[in-house]
């Protein structure tokens, strides 16, 4: 039984100055055949103008039971939003 | 549908009552239309129907390219040709696809390609079938790429996020498929009489075997409706199959060709076509290993996993080599 390649994440900056996105992931032995693979499996209708791969097993996640830990304490500041702050008809530009 | 009677392991679907509270936040969360993901935690039951289904849809794709592959030496022009192999290339894409979604549910690709050649996991009971001339290409992207997306657009809203997010870039890409096998069948319907009977005679062969794709009548399909519950199956098989006809019979009357079914006919109280008995001997017969093709297919895939084992082996051991060179 022959050793399995390792996996990796793919991401890709489409053309309009965005970030970089998560396309997928795929296997390669190392990273010059995980780029390849990536412009093969993931653009192959111009999708993309740059692409990265990292090693899947590299990435660290957040846990999902961190959820509520992580991401509830944003739910109670909405003044954190600009529509918070009701505006005048009279002020213009703001 | 490319993923045919997935066992989901249940002999019933439970009622909340049964459930236990952790069952019972997770059916919540499908309820209200949460993505499940890789990490967050979810019923065995529902893991390993997952990785069945995801596995044959993948192997579908994949043993999809051979049918088509057979003729890519023979395409009738270097147009079609160039066609022809983008869409056999995109097939092997959207099997790579898949593959990675049932990963992230805990299996290895080489357990997931060993099930496949074991015959231990299925693929689609379609590409069993012979292509016996140029015009069976144009018929199995019209049909066959055609009752596919009819599956394949509902499960974008599929449960499992890795599984839903597979399907939007599958589907974006599905649509040339279809068209052009439609252009080709367009070509020969109404090109001279001999290419306009090959026509005939693909939509005659292939007609059949794509209404079989959807699976098993309802009544008779044991898993559905806990893959429903689940939601990992949007649409029932004789609902797709019904929206699929209807869909076909006007494609196929624009091409001149006849629909090979006596009994087809409009029927406007119902506001959609009635169609003849479906032929599920065949069906059983061709899934339990005895089709046209079965043993040539995986033969076929088998061969190519094994003379390509020194590729693998020679890639690693040159990607060790480097890493040990750069340490050093």
């Amino acid at each position: 039984m022959s050793k399995e390649w390792p996996l990796w994440e793919v991401f890709i900056r489409s053309q309009h100055g965005l970030a970089h996105k998560h396309a997928g992931s795929l296997h390669a032995p190392d990273a010059a055949m995980a780029i390849r693979n990536a412009r093969d499996v993931y653009t192959r209708r111009n999708e993309g103008v740059s692409i990265w791969v990292v090693r899947s097993a590299d990435i660290v996640a957040s846990s999902p039971g961190d959820r509520e830990a992580l991401f509830e304490p944003a739910q109670s500041k909405v003044y954190r939003h600009p529509t918070f702050f009701p505006m005048p008809d009279e002020v213009k530009h703001i | 549908m490319y993923a045919q009677m997935v066992d989901t392991g249940v002999r019933s679907v439970k009622d909340a009552a049964a459930m236990t509270p952790e069952e019972q936040a997770f059916q919540a969360r499908i309820d209200a239309d949460v993505k499940v993901e890789p990490k967050d935690w979810m019923p065995e039951h529902y893991r390993r129907t997952l990785i069945r289904q995801i596995q044959q849809h993948a192997h579908s794709e994949i043993v999809g390219m051979l049918p088509e592959g057979n003729w890519v030496t023979r395409a009738p022009t270097l147009k079609r040709k160039a066609i022809l192999m983008a869409k056999i290339q995109d097939e092997g894409g959207h099997g790579l696809y898949l593959y990675s979604a049932a990963e992230t549910l805990g299996v290895s690709r080489d357990d997931l390609i060993a099930d496949l050649h074991a015959g231990r996991v299925k693929y689609s009971s379609i590409f069993n079938y012979p292509t016996l001339t140029w015009a069976d290409i144009g018929a199995i992207g019209w049909l066959v790429d055609g009752a596919a997306i009819m599956n394949q657009v509902p499960l974008q809203r599929t449960s499992y996020g890795p599984y839903a997010r597979a399907m939007v870039r599958i589907c974006k890409e599905e649509s040339f498929h279809q068209r052009q096998g439609y252009e080709i069948m367009m070509h020969l319907a109404q090109g001279t009489p001999e290419q306009k009977r090959m026509a005939q005679d693909a939509l005659d062969r292939w007609w059949q075997p794509s209404l079989m794709m959807f699976g098993p009548p309802d009544a008779d399909s044991v898993h559905s409706a806990q893959s429903m519950q689940w939601k990992i199956k949007l649409l029932s098989n004789d609902e797709l199959r019904q929206r699929f006809v209807d869909q076909t019979v006007p494609q196929a009357d624009y091409l001149g060709l006849t629909v090979p079914d006596p009994q087809l006919r409009w029927n406007a109280e119902r506001g959609h076509y009635d169609f003849g008995p479906i032929d599920w001997r065949e069906f059983y017969d061709v899934l339990k290993g005895n089709g046209p093709c079965n043993r040539d297919r995986i033969r076929t895939r088998v061969k190519a996993w094994e003379d390509g084992a020194w590729v693998r082996e020679a890639a690693v051991a040159h990607a060790e080599k480097r890493a040990a060179r750069k340490a050093a």
